[in-house]
């Protein structure tokens, strides 16, 4: 892993497109700035993990008997079919 | 019967073994989060609609309920980058399948889905990708039971 100190202000270039500023060191929280095209993902690293969590949870949680039913959700006989 | 359809056979969670259309056969070359060697998934009714099931199509106890998110919260906004879409080659349109995928747990008063990482798929193309909302509204746990009530 690349290991490079910055002070507030500086930059880390990443490719030819993505560039981290460090706007603001408070304490032990440090505000990073980062411009990259709309095509790259930019988020915190908890939401992976929360999305890897609840998906594995969603797949141990499945059961193989029938599906709970949902009598509002449930579409009724005269309602229109899906397009 | 259309004798250019082919159908592929796969084990199934909830069904045993089943014959699946090609066409609802979905790649998602990153896998989903967590499940990321797993690509090829078949769509299919679990006879308990709204209700999908999202099966993998090697991996039997690979299997995720799903469903259309806006039956439920119908102000649910897809925001997401624009790199998934590019992904599966589809812009957003009224086209583009989007689904939530459900837990279940053993109180079924708390059955959630998980709005943050909805799942998006291109019909026509039969390509996926699980995204992630850019929107901080949605979490990875919403309440059918409290949406349902909400909306009385």
């Amino acid at each position: 892993m690349l290991i490079l100190t910055r002070k507030v202000n500086e930059r880390v270039i990443i490719g030819d497109e993505i560039e981290v500023s460090i706007v603001e060191i408070r304490g032990d929280q440090v505000k990073l700035g980062i411009a990259a095209p709309r095509t790259v993902k930019v988020f915190r690293h908890e939401v992976y993990v929360a999305i890897q969590e609840e998906n594995r949870l969603a797949a141990d949680s499945t059961p193989s008997a029938p599906l709970p039913s949902i009598p509002r959700l449930v579409p009724q006989k005269n309602t229109e079919p899906d397009s | 019967m259309n004798m250019t359809m082919q159908e592929i056979e796969i084990e199934s969670k909830p069904f045993g073994t089943i014959t699946v259309p090609e066409q609802q056969i979905i790649n998602f070359p990153l896998g989903l989060y967590g499940f990321e060697p797993y690509h090829e998934y078949a769509l299919i009714d679990s006879r308990q609609p709204p209700f999908y099931w999202l099966q993998s199509v090697t991996e039997c106890h690979i299997a995720f309920v799903v469903i259309n998110p806006y039956l439920i919260w119908p102000d649910y906004v897809l925001d997401i980058p624009e790199g998934d879409l590019i992904r599966i080659e589809q812009p957003l349109s009224d086209d583009l399948l989007v689904f939530s995928i459900v837990t279940i747990p053993d109180d079924e008063a708390r059955i959630s889905c998980n709005l943050q990482g909805p799942l998006i798929m291109n019909r026509h193309r039969r390509l996926g990708v699980q995204s992630i909302s850019m929107d901080t509204r949605w979490k990875t746990k919403h309440f059918i039971m409290d949406a349902m009530n909400t909306q009385g």
